[in-house]
Order: structure tokens, then sequence, then C-alpha cells
């Protein structure tokens, strides 16, 4: 089952595109990492997926064929917006029982016990928490309702590395609890590193590359030789990102299937998803989709 | 830290049954409490000191009445007296409260859906399991029955306030500013400046735009009732010779004169008696409540649609 599946989705405001021609399916159990520049569409597609926008082409589906927004989805996602909005003149109690009852199912002993763990004031005004806090409690509101799915937009923005820290394993405990799948948006490529498993990188309004973290992984590498060979080698390879330094070139190609043994000459290094990200980033002109292999993209 | 454990997950029931209402009976409490307690508080208020003026007043109107004779210097002091200081009181809190709906509207209804807009607190609340457009409408009913009632209670109050005034001072319960402030009227009109000022928070999406024209778009509604719709309600009586009950100084049952004119010889006049108070105020209300409706609808049908 996919949690989330478009197909030709596109979202316009005015006369520009904030989303063109998307199409995903994000696998059910996975924590989904949505990445891209500003601007790039990241919370206009979140926003189409909890039915907070309707798409102006394509067709956004949520676990496993609903409708985004539906009752049914509704009550399977829980959605933390960027920010963490929430009614900042209640209290952090009001916001539990708030949630409680604009909900079928709402875990209250979890909510209390997880804000006394945090040291979060029950009664303290949730505007008057710390941004940390803030967002710590936005998320207990949404992992309390027990959701199948948990959309995060930039999360991690306000939070400090220990609370990032916290934060993540937060959502991690409740994927390994309660099986919830999760789709998250952010610039933290490195804490993304370490507990994404699918990839979402979106550049300019268009989907640049999606799949499993490992697979991608598997099929990028950085070859590094001589800069003189550079531009006949990469002629035979689908380079990413070329990079050259004095004597030496860093190529970042895909390849479809098993790699073929770099030339003589030259040496093959895997790369991290930071780096594979940060290669995408750099070269938002490499669309490479239609050249990924059917068994690599499913 | 030591991690919290989830429950495990129930199985889904096939059929969703809906979150119920009455959830949202806190909800809107919680979250609308600064309104649903000071718009009956503010009534409550100003109906204290009515009903501390209305003693004085209907005393006044008592001794006055029970003077005689009528043209005695003592007797003419009394009436004089009551017509400056009484009438000056009843007069203005007459034409304030004509424009309290506007302002309960503006105050109340404005910021309904717009706080939220505001504040991005709509990406909370229209992605719970309530549903968006389920949450407007139990929010904006709970609040608008708050207020409508609270606004009727008010003007059965004042109604009895005002009484000693249309007798003493020859006005007719028909008159443009008394008629929206007695009957079922004024919490008609109260709910229809509510329901302008929610419809206009949720299309500008900012208060101050909203409250704006809720204060406008009520001010522009009044008059033109006063002055075109509320004479055609009902056909009015035409007939040839003087204008009835209208002889006396003091007289409860003036009639609402239209029009008189000469034709040959005759005198006539077309009118609309007092007996026809209480349809005359079933059909504005009639309207202005279903226009409220409307407009409530059409805030629904937005926070349904508008994209955020």
């Amino acid at each position: 089952m996919n949690v989330i599946e478009t197909t030709g989705l596109g979202k316009r405001y005015g006369r520009t595109w904030a989303l063109r021609e998307c199409t995903l399916a994000i696998p059910q159990g996975s924590l989904a990492a949505l990445v891209g520049p500003n601007g790039a569409g990241k919370t206009t597609l979140m926003q189409m997926a909890v039915g907070l926008a309707v798409p102006s082409a394509g067709a956004v589906t949520v676990l496993g064929g609903q409708p985004a927004g539906s009752a049914a989805a509704l009550d399977g996602i829980a959605f933390v917006g960027q920010d963490a909005p929430m009614h900042k003149n209640l209290s952090a109690g009001d916001m539990l029982h708030l949630t409680k009852n604009l909900n079928r199912s709402f875990d209250l002993h979890y909510a209390q016990a997880r804000l006394a763990q945090l040291g979060i004031p029950l009664k303290r005004k949730s505007g008057k928490l710390s941004g940390g806090q803030q967002a710590q409690l936005a998320l207990t509101l949404a992992l309390a309702r027990r959701p199948r799915l948990l959309i995060l937009d930039e999360p991690l923005a306000m939070l400090d590395p220990l609370a990032r820290h916290d934060f993540m394993a937060t959502v991690m405990a409740a994927m390994a609890d309660d099986g919830v799948s999760v789709l998250l948006s952010s610039h933290a490529l490195a804490e993304l590193e370490r507990v994404a498993d699918y990839l979402v990188l979106l550049s300019g309004g268009m989907v640049q590359l999606d799949g499993e973290v490992e697979e991608l992984l598997a099929c990028h590498r950085v070859l590094t030789g001589p800069a003189a060979e550079a531009d006949a080698y990469a002629k035979r390879l689908n380079v990413i990102l070329a990079r050259r330094a004095e004597a030496q070139a860093h190529l970042l190609v895909r390849s479809g299937g098993i790699p073929e043994p770099a030339a003589p000459g030259w040496q093959a290094h895997t790369v991290s998803l930071e780096e594979l990200v940060m290669s995408y980033l750099r070269s938002p002109g490499a669309d490479v989709r239609s050249l990924v292999p059917q068994e690599v993209a499913s | 830290m030591t991690a919290l454990t989830l429950a495990a997950q129930p199985a889904k029931e096939t059929t969703l049954r809906p979150v119920p209402w009455r959830n949202m009976l806190w909800v809107t409490w919680r979250q609308h409490r600064a309104t649903l307690i000071s718009v009956p508080a503010l009534f409550a208020a100003i109906g204290v000191f009515l009903l501390i003026m209305g003693l004085h007043i209907h005393h006044d109107y008592a001794v006055l009445k029970a003077c005689h004779p009528f043209t005695s210097a003592a007797c003419q002091a009394l009436n004089s007296n009551f017509n400056m200081t009484d009438w000056t009181i009843g007069n203005t809190v007459n034409i304030l409260l004509n424009l309290a709906p506007a302002l309960v509207g503006a105050f109340a209804g404005g910021p309904m859906l717009a706080r939220e807009l505001e504040t991005g607190t709509y990406r909370y609340s229209w992605t719970q399991g309530f549903g968006r457009a389920r949450w407007a409408v139990a929010k904006l009913t709970i609040v608008a029955v708050t207020i409508t009632v609270a606004a009727g209670a008010f003007s059965q109050l004042f109604s009895w306030f005002f009484q000693p005034f249309l007798a003493q001072e020859s006005l007719t319960v028909l008159n443009a500013t008394v008629f929206a402030t007695h009957g079922i009227a004024f919490a008609a009109w109260t709910l229809l400046a509510f329901s302008a000022g929610a419809l206009a928070g949720m299309f500008f999406r900012r208060t101050v735009p909203a409250m704006a024209v809720t204060l406008g778009v009520y001010t522009g509604l009044a008059i033109a009732t006063w002055t075109v719709l509320r004479k055609h309600y009902l056909p009015a009586v035409v007939t040839s010779g003087p204008i009835p009950y209208t002889n006396g100084p003091t007289n409860p049952n003036m009639p609402w004169v239209l029009r008189t004119w000469t034709s040959g010889h005759t005198q006539w006049v077309s009118y609309i008696p007092v007996s026809r108070f209480w349809p005359m105020q079933f059909v504005e209300s009639g309207w202005l409540l279903a226009l409220s409706i409307l407009l409530i609808a059409a805030t629904v049908w937005l926070v349904r649609r508008r994209a955020a």
C-alpha cells in the first residue's frame, strides 16, 4: 500500500505553477524525506496531501486510495504545519483537550505522560512555550491521534541540535511502536541521513529524484580521475554533476542496474545521502527520472 | 530518556463514524469564550442600566398620567420635564442600540474565521478528524445562537423600557429607528450582522477589513430597509379623511403615515396601522433569518473550497 500516491499532480497560484507533473508513490512504513530548495513546492505538495489545498491538475490519494481531505483521510493522517500552528492563547492542556474533541481517537494518557516527560507544563499557554517545546507539543498532539501517516512540514527548523535529536527520536519510536508512516520535509540533510528510507527531491516545482534511499545510494557513485580525461569519459556516463579540481575531476554518475567497473585510472566511491542531495540541488537541470530503469524506479 | 510507547493500534472500523457534533460544544466554548461571555455580559450590563432607568421612567410617566388637571402648571412642569430629561435618555439609548448589531457583528463575527487564517491555525483546525465544513457549521451555529438569544432577550427588556415614550412622544412603533430595536427584529439584525462578519472574515482572510465591511454592509442594509423595503412588507391602508388615531396629545397607537395628498376636495392618506407591527416583524425577521442562513452557508462553502 502507498500512503501517498500522486499522478500528474499540479498546483497553480495565479500564473505560477508551484508544483507540476508530480507523480509519486510513497510506500507504507517508510520515513520519506521531502527535500528541495525554498519554493520548490514541498509545502504545496504536503498541503494537497492533507486536503488544505485543492489540486489544479492531476490527483492525489492517501492511505491506499482515499481521496485527500476525505473523512477517512483526515482521520488517519496527522499533519503538523510549518512553525507548528497552534492556538497561542490556549494552554498546552487545552490543546490536548481541543485535539481530543476534534478527533475520533486520542490517547490522552500518552499525551499527558509525554508532555510531563518533556517538562512542558500543561498550564502554560502554547504561545509562551519555547520553539522547541511548541514543536514537541505539536508532535505530541499529532502522535496521540494514533495516525497511520504523519506529515511534518519543516518540523526541525525551530529546533536546536539537541531538540532535533529528541524530536526525531520520538518520531522513530512512533514508527517502531505503532507502524506509523512519516513524510517529513526538511533542510537538515545531516539529520535525514540517519533516518530517511525514502527520498523525494523537488526542484522548481518538479520531482527531480525519488525512490528508496538504499537503491538511490546503490546506483550513484562518484568517479575520481584525471581532469584531462573527464570530458571524454563523461560522454559514456550519465553524469549528474561534474566538479573539477586542478588535476582531478569528480563525476557523480548514475547507473542503471549493476554499475560498470571504473575505467583505468579512475576510482569509484559510494556517496552519502547528503552528498547525493547536494549534487542534485547543484544541478537543477538534471532530470534523470526518464532514464531510470524500471526495476529501480518501482 | 525512556521511550513512551503507544498502545497497539486497534483495527480501524470499516465505516468511519464521524466525531460527534457535541464535541464542538467544548471546542467552541474554549476557543470563543471571550465572545460567548462578553456579548451576553454586555447586553446584561446595559440591561441592568435599562432596568434601573426604566423604573424611574415608568414612575415619572405614571406620576405624569395621574396628574390632574393636565393643564395645571404643576402637570405642565412634569410634562416638560419628562419630555426633556427622560426622553433624551430614551432617544439616545434607542439610537445607539441601532448600532449594536453592527458592533456585535464586527467584533464577534469578523474574527471568527479571519483570525484562524491570519494566525495560520487553520492548518491545525482543518486537518483534524472532525472535518473543516462540520467544524465551521458547528462553531458558527453555537456562537450565532448564543448571540441571537442574548440580543432577543435584551430587546424584550428594551421594549418595556421604551413603552412610555411611544405614547408620550407620539412615536409610532413602526418608526424607522424604533421598529428595529423592538420585537424580534433586533435579534434578527444581530444575527445578520454576525453572519455578514463571519463571511467577510472568511472572504478577506483578515480581521480588520472584515470588521469594516461588516459595519458598512449593516449600515447600508439597515438604511435601505428603513427607507425603501419596510413600507412594502404589507399593502398600506388608503383612506380619505383625517388620519386615524392622531387625535389627542398622547397616543400609543400612532400609525406610520406614508403619504397624504388631496385630489379635488378629498384628502387622502396612506398609512400602516400599528396592528401590523407583529406581521411586519415576522416579515423582516424572516428575510433577515433567510439571508443570515444564506451567508453562513456561503461561509461554510468557502471553508470547504478555499485553497490554503
